[in-house]
């Protein structure tokens, strides 16, 4: 067949490119206005964790900072980066060099994280990361410009595998997506789980993308005998493997527990508590955890599909909350002027919300709060909608995070 | 040779397993032979109809209060329905072009359908829990437990694919299809409506998807993103059964399953890559397929 220019045109009209569009810009009023661009997956498996979901936090904190009563505007735009670095990068370019924008928010999935950490520090703004679960952003990776807010694999791996062993899991079996991340969170894992006293007794790694069927890999890990399974895959490949563990009555009689190790609690409400219920799991904010929580997911209000807000969205509001007091405190032309300075002011004001309660921030860029091992509860239990988990155990904010001098970070001077 | 022995018992659970996800492949990739035989139309938006048959059931269900078994014969109608109106509006278009222009244009149907599903009810699924009667074909041997509604499918899927087989086969409309298929002037100067057949055939083609996306509706969390993650193995199926064949799809269907119900034992790495792999030795010897004819 022959290929003409409109054949191609219409090709290239049908992939999924919806790039930011251009905000108004009024230039008169550039140097009295903080630009937030909120980038994270708007339209794939992420969307409900962040999505417009992040962009109505972040809202919310502008609007609580108080800072436009004192005559600051504050502009948020949001994109979609569809996951993918290259995206990524050329929407946090055009938003920098073209619109002048001074923080980017969010930006869930550790490969465009790490490429916006880059490019945000060579253009030294700021990068309030709260999605992605790297936790090199704070280690071989760290930048004067990233504060890394709500999580990462470290921190996962911890609560879940540390936790767990000394509640009476002392055998392992892995399900683990074959790439890089499900390797780094099984290693990871595995050395608190031995650390703890506990010992593997196998895995198995399953192809990613395109496992849709876990039955038989579930099966092998049943056979195995051991009193974890430790899931370290994420998104689809956790909610399919835990549906199937309910469908093959796995847990049942007790003897075995799932361990979600990046499990969000609107995976949990897509799954329903008839099937998730027993599955241990680590997060950061939970919406019920407490009467700040609450008072927080009351005003930030239902996020997109009438689900209530994760911890990855709570992150946003905190971060840009937070970034704000630095801005009141060292006036928006500094803040403007270096986003490494901003991140200084940062790291020197301690932390202070109704989604993570006090707090601070480290030198390597890590925020530091406590983090929760939650269990899923039986349907039972669950007093009534979005009454998901039970409290198992906190881990203090001095322990829930890799220790400053471990993550060989440049930043940090020993 | 005990060791092995052993071994091929242990295996035999994640065989069987295997296969009842052949059931999948094969459903699904019979209505892509049904359509490409019939109507020469590589149609990319297989997935995407897949997935709209588990949401509308999932949609019968929890705003209509309609149960499992009502909506195994209306979701595919519903389905089939928008097929009708797909191949109306726009595939009938393209008959006379290049297969890759209706290939562009089912590729890009498939991406609408998935926005307009995510936009609506958000990425990370929905639950459609499974009917409680299929507990009574739980199968439960030693160590193994092999959940009824499992059972099910795969009875299911197997009748579904017969039927379809004869009634392309050997009866008079499978019969009219074929023959317009070779030659549609002819046919339709013997009176026979052959457009209303080619848009009866592709809205069968896609109930096919939408009945095997209600069937896996219980097992799989219906978002949607569930198609995209079955059609790139499904094509894989057709190319190595044959562009086309009725036969060829059904049973390369359920033999790729088992092929990865074992693979998933000896060495889970590899269980989707063994499927391309086959593929290509299949295309080095056969190009044709297995039951494609040359």
């Amino acid at each position: 067949m022959t290929v003409n220019r409109r054949t191609l045109l219409g090709a290239v009209a049908t992939a999924p490119v919806w790039g930011a569009l251009p905000f108004r810009s009024a230039r008169a009023q550039a140097a009295n206005t903080i630009r937030i661009g909120v980038l994270n997956d708007q339209s794939g498996l992420y969307r409900d964790i962040s999505g417009p979901g992040s962009t109505q936090a972040v809202r919310l904190a502008v609007q609580e900072s108080g800072i436009t009563q004192r005559g600051v505007n504050v502009e948020v735009v949001e994109a979609d980066h569809q996951n993918r670095p290259d995206v990524g990068s050329t929407v946090v370019r055009q938003w920098i060099d073209r619109d002048g924008i001074d923080v980017v928010v969010d930006v869930p999935t550790s490969s465009v994280a790490l490429a916006v950490n880059t490019l945000v520090r060579e253009k030294n703004k700021v990068f309030i990361n709260s999605g992605a679960a790297t936790s090199d952003l704070t280690g071989a990776q760290c930048s004067p410009n990233t504060i890394h807010w709500t999580y990462d694999t470290y921190n996962l791996a911890k609560g879940t595998g540390g936790a767990m062993v000394r509640a009476g899991g002392q055998t392992w079996f892995f399900i683990t997506a074959d790439y890089a991340f499900g390797h780094a969170l099984e290693r990871d894992t595995t050395a608190f789980v031995t650390a703890a006293g506990g010992r593997v007794l196998g895995g198995v790694r399953t192809p990613f993308p395109g496992t849709t069927d876990f039955s038989s890999f579930l099966q092998q890990a049943q056979r195995s005998r051991a009193q974890v399974i430790g899931l370290a895959n994420a998104g689809g490949d956790t909610i399919n493997s835990i549906k199937q563990a309910a469908e093959f009555r796995i847990t049942r009689g007790g003897r075995t527990k799932l361990a979600g190790l990046l499990v969000f609690v609107t995976d949990i409400h897509s799954l329903g508590l008839e099937v998730a219920q027993g599955l241990v799991l680590t997060e950061t904010f939970y919406w019920d955890l407490n009467d700040r929580t609450r008072a927080f997911t009351q005003r930030v209000g239902a996020m997109p599909g009438n689900l209530r807000p994760s911890m990855v969205q709570a992150g946003c509001y905190s971060g840009v909350l937070h970034y704000l007091k630095a801005v009141a405190d060292m006036g928006v032309a500094a803040a403007k002027a270096s986003g490494a300075e901003a991140v200084n002011r940062m790291k020197a004001m301690p932390t202070s919300d109704d989604a993570f309660g006090e707090g601070s921030i480290r030198a390597d860029g890590r925020k530091l709060h406590p983090a929760y091992l939650f269990e899923v509860k039986t349907p039972e239990e669950s007093k009534g909608a979005w009454d998901y988990y039970k409290l198992i155990s906190t881990i203090p904010a001095n322990e829930a995070f890799r220790p400053l001098n471990e993550g060989g970070c440049a930043l940090v001077r020993s | 040779m005990e060791d092995l022995l052993f071994e091929l018992q242990l295996a035999l659970p994640q065989v069987i397993l295997g296969v009842i996800n052949g059931s999948f492949y094969a459903l699904l990739s019979l209505g892509l032979a049904v359509i490409f035989g019939m109507l020469n139309v590589i149609n990319f938006a297989h997935g995407a109809q897949f997935m709209m048959g588990a949401f509308v059931a999932w949609l019968l269900l929890s705003y209509l209060g309609i149960g499992y078994w009502p909506a195994l014969i209306l979701s595919p109608l519903i389905v089939g329905f928008v097929g009708v109106l797909m191949e109306r509006l726009m595939i009938s278009r393209l008959y006379k072009l290049d297969h890759l222009y209706g290939l562009l244009l089912t590729f890009g149907c498939a991406l609408v359908i998935e926005g307009l599903f995510r936009n609506t009810f958000g990425s990370s699924g929905q639950r459609y829990t499974t009917p409680p009667e299929f507990r009574a074909l739980d199968l439960e041997l030693a160590d193994f437990f092999l959940p009824g509604y499992r059972v099910w499918v795969l009875i299911a899927a197997s009748a579904v694919c017969l039927g379809t087989w004869l009634v392309i086969e050997k009866t008079k409309i499978g019969s009219y299809l074929r023959a317009a298929t070779e030659r549609p002037q002819l046919v339709q100067a013997f009176g026979i409506n052959v457009p209303l057949m080619m848009t009866l055939t592709y809205a069968a083609g896609v109930a096919l998807a939408a009945f095997a996306g209600v069937l896996a509706a219980p097992i799989y969390s219906v978002h949607p993103a569930m198609g995209a993650n079955f059609i790139i193995t499904v094509f894989a199926v057709v190319v190595i059964g044959g562009m086309g064949s009725i036969m060829g799809a059904v049973v390369t269907g359920f033999l790729l399953g088992f092929v990865q119900g074992i693979t998933d034992v000896f060495y889970p790495e590899a269980s989707q890559t063994v499927v391309f792999v086959i593929m290509a030795i299949v295309l080095l010897t056969r190009p044709a397929g297995l039951f494609g004819r040359a």
